[in-house]
């Protein structure tokens, strides 16, 4: 068997690939977090809640409707946007005129509400969640085992996050929204409406959280739990990479989730923390982050 | 930052009135007297969670910093507590002052990185940082994994007074509560905690009038951790354990609900904040009906309706107050 470094290569492909299916997820949250955060200057901590109601969402509509997974994909991330609008346009615009650490303090409680209600409803045990039946199964090669599943999200997540970049900047709305968020003001004076441009993003960027929760829920199954031991990584990536970029925030969230892979091969004992000190580090030499323009 | 616009901080002159000085003098009778009626242990925790919050509220309150992750200095303070009474049997005063001298340090290594960023960015570092460290407390054997430090005694004060006993123990920690919350008002009125709050309405001018703000900031974060990590292993001392709970991300969660529902920026506001989510969580746990959702909606309330807090909003409505202004 072929060694590198004193490890197996199967082993170190292995964990690679395991990393870059968490860097999907790392990326496809933090781009999230970057796009809400870039337009209404809300850090978002229920992100980690919206996750977990998309994976959720899906379950139940496998559960009690007995729909499949794709129809799950489409839906529950729908699902999961309209609940972001309800909540952008009955509580979340409120703050906006307020200091930046409202908006966290009240989507904190969000995501508190969420996890303890579901906890309290589902239990604290998770729920499996199968792949759809084309997706099952594993390709073996001499130096790498790829399940077809595993595969399939990260070229899945890539399309995701680089049909967001494009529609940010290639599109006509996406040009209003980078407009707005230069100057909210001028652009309503153009006719534009902001407020409703507000919360669709805050939908948007919501149901980009519960896509990812759909399609995590067959790998990690569904649990109430799931999205705040996220949540908290996530922000560590969004410090490393700086909110400022939308391919900043996907690059540095596939980047630290290889590196954390690839941290569980060589010392495994650090595999938990390795990203937060890695945050630690880009803090001493660039504190703006890697991407980052303070704002 | 969080600016006193948001919550009305009153401007406290620095020598308290004849008044205010009648009603601390009458409260602290009342704490002397009220384990006759209440039971002692209760009113313990409510002052450990009373410290805490009001430690948080030092940074918060009058730094306008918001830290995420004050549960490690808690919950650090309190295993490096538990374990010197265990393992290395020192007396009660000395193994708290151990678990006050690890959240020091701790709060010094959080802080130097934290106060390189600001605002939320200052909030998410210390969050990730507090996480960093409730994965490190996870791993290393030290703290006794899922179980805990438990299984050992108070020990005697001093080598002398037993506190087994819990009135005993009662009257000592309701002397160093009264003590820390008088230190706290001190150094929040001393020339320091003023130039402190300059910082918070105006860092810009804070640094063109000369003052070194990252010292400032940095000062008030390690005096905060330390006086968390003082709750923290008076904590430990009462319940005689520590476990993960207390550097959870919840229980930072949990400090800034109380200081925020009692009030940013006054003294009374954290310990009357404390007071009530801690008697809420007690009642919760006879009912059934989940804990976590009902603080949830408690920070959803407070931060749509509710930004003054309790004390912050009777000092608005009471005109007495108003005008003293």
């Amino acid at each position: 068997m072929t060694m590198i470094f004193g490890v197996p290569l199967m082993v170190l492909t292995g964990q690679m690939l395991i990393g870059l299916i968490n860097g999907s997820f790392y990326a496809l949250l933090s781009l999230g977090l970057a796009v809400i955060f870039g337009l209404l200057r809300v850090v978002n901590f229920a992100h980690g809640a919206f996750y977990m109601l998309g994976a959720f969402t899906a379950w139940m509509l496998g559960q009690y409707l007995g729909l499949g997974f794709w129809p799950s994909l489409v839906i529950a991330p729908l699902i999961v946007g309209c609940v972001g609008a309800v909540v952008e346009r009955t509580m979340l615009r409120h703050l906006y005129e307020l200091d930046h650490l409202y908006g966290l303090l009240f989507t904190f409680g969000l995501a508190l509400l969420l996890e303890g209600s579901f906890q309290h409803v589902f239990g604290a045990s998770g729920k499996p969640f199968s792949a759809p039946e084309a997706l099952t199964g594993i390709v073996r090669t001499d130096f790498v085992i790829v399940p077809i599943y595993r595969s399939w999200v990260v070229v899945a997540s890539l399309l995701i996050c680089l049909g967001t970049w494009a529609l940010i900047e290639k599109t006509k709305i996406g040009s209003y929204l980078r407009a707005a968020t230069e100057d909210a003001t001028l652009v309503q004076s153009f006719g534009v409406n902001v407020p409703l441009l507000l919360t669709l993003t805050y939908a948007f960027g919501c149901a980009l959280a519960g896509i990812a929760g759909v399609l995590a829920a067959p790998i990690f199954q569904v649990s109430p739990t799931m999205g705040s031991n996220l949540i908290i990584i996530i922000f560590a990536v969004v410090v490393v990479g700086g909110m400022g970029s939308i391919l900043g925030a996907i690059a540095t969230g596939y980047l630290l989730g290889i590196v954390e892979g690839l941290t569980k091969v060589f010392y495994p004992e650090a595999a938990n923390i390795v990203i937060f000190v890695l945050m630690a580090v880009v803090l001493l030499l660039r504190p703006a982050g890697l991407f980052g323009k303070e704002y | 930052m969080i600016k006193a616009e948001d919550f009305e901080t009153v401007a406290e002159t620095t020598r308290p009135h004849r008044m205010q000085r009648i009603v601390v003098v009458a409260l602290i009778a009342v704490l002397m007297v009220l384990p006759l009626w209440v039971y002692p242990v209760l009113l313990m925790k409510l002052m450990c969670f009373a410290l805490f919050a009001s430690a948080f509220n030092l940074l918060l309150g009058y730094g306008g910093l918001l830290s995420f992750g004050h549960a490690a200095f808690f919950g650090g303070a309190a295993y490096v507590t538990a374990h010197a009474l265990k393992v290395w049997e020192l007396t009660p005063e000395l193994a708290i002052l151990a678990g006050v001298v690890a959240a020091l340090v701790l709060g010094l290594a959080i802080g130097l990185l934290a106060i390189r960023r600001q605002g939320i960015y200052f909030a998410m570092v210390t969050l990730a940082l507090a996480q960093m460290f409730y994965f490190f407390c996870l791993q290393v054997p030290f703290t006794e994994g899922e179980d805990g430090i438990q299984g050992f005694s108070r020990g005697h004060l001093f080598g002398l007074i037993d506190l087994s006993d819990s009135t005993v123990l009662y009257y000592a920690v309701a002397a160093v509560f009264v003590a820390s919350v008088f230190a706290i008002w001190r150094i929040v009125h001393s020339p320091y905690g003023m130039i402190l709050q300059a910082i918070r309405e105006n860092e810009q001018r804070a640094i063109s009038l000369g003052y070194s703000v990252q010292r400032y900031k940095l000062g008030a974060f390690v005096m905060s951790a330390g006086f968390a990590g003082l709750a923290g292993g008076l904590k430990a001392l009462l319940f005689q354990f520590a476990t993960l709970t207390d550097v959870n991300w919840h229980m930072s969660g949990e400090v800034i609900l109380m200081t925020l529902i009692g009030g940013i920026g006054s003294i009374a506001g954290p310990i009357v904040g404390a007071a009530l989510v801690v008697s809420l969580q007690n009642y919760l746990a006879t009912t059934g009906f989940p804990v976590t959702t009902a603080l949830g909606a408690t920070f959803i309330l407070c931060v749509l309706l509710f930004r003054r807090g309790i004390v912050g909003e009777l000092r608005h409505r009471l005109p007495a107050a108003r005008s003293k202004k």
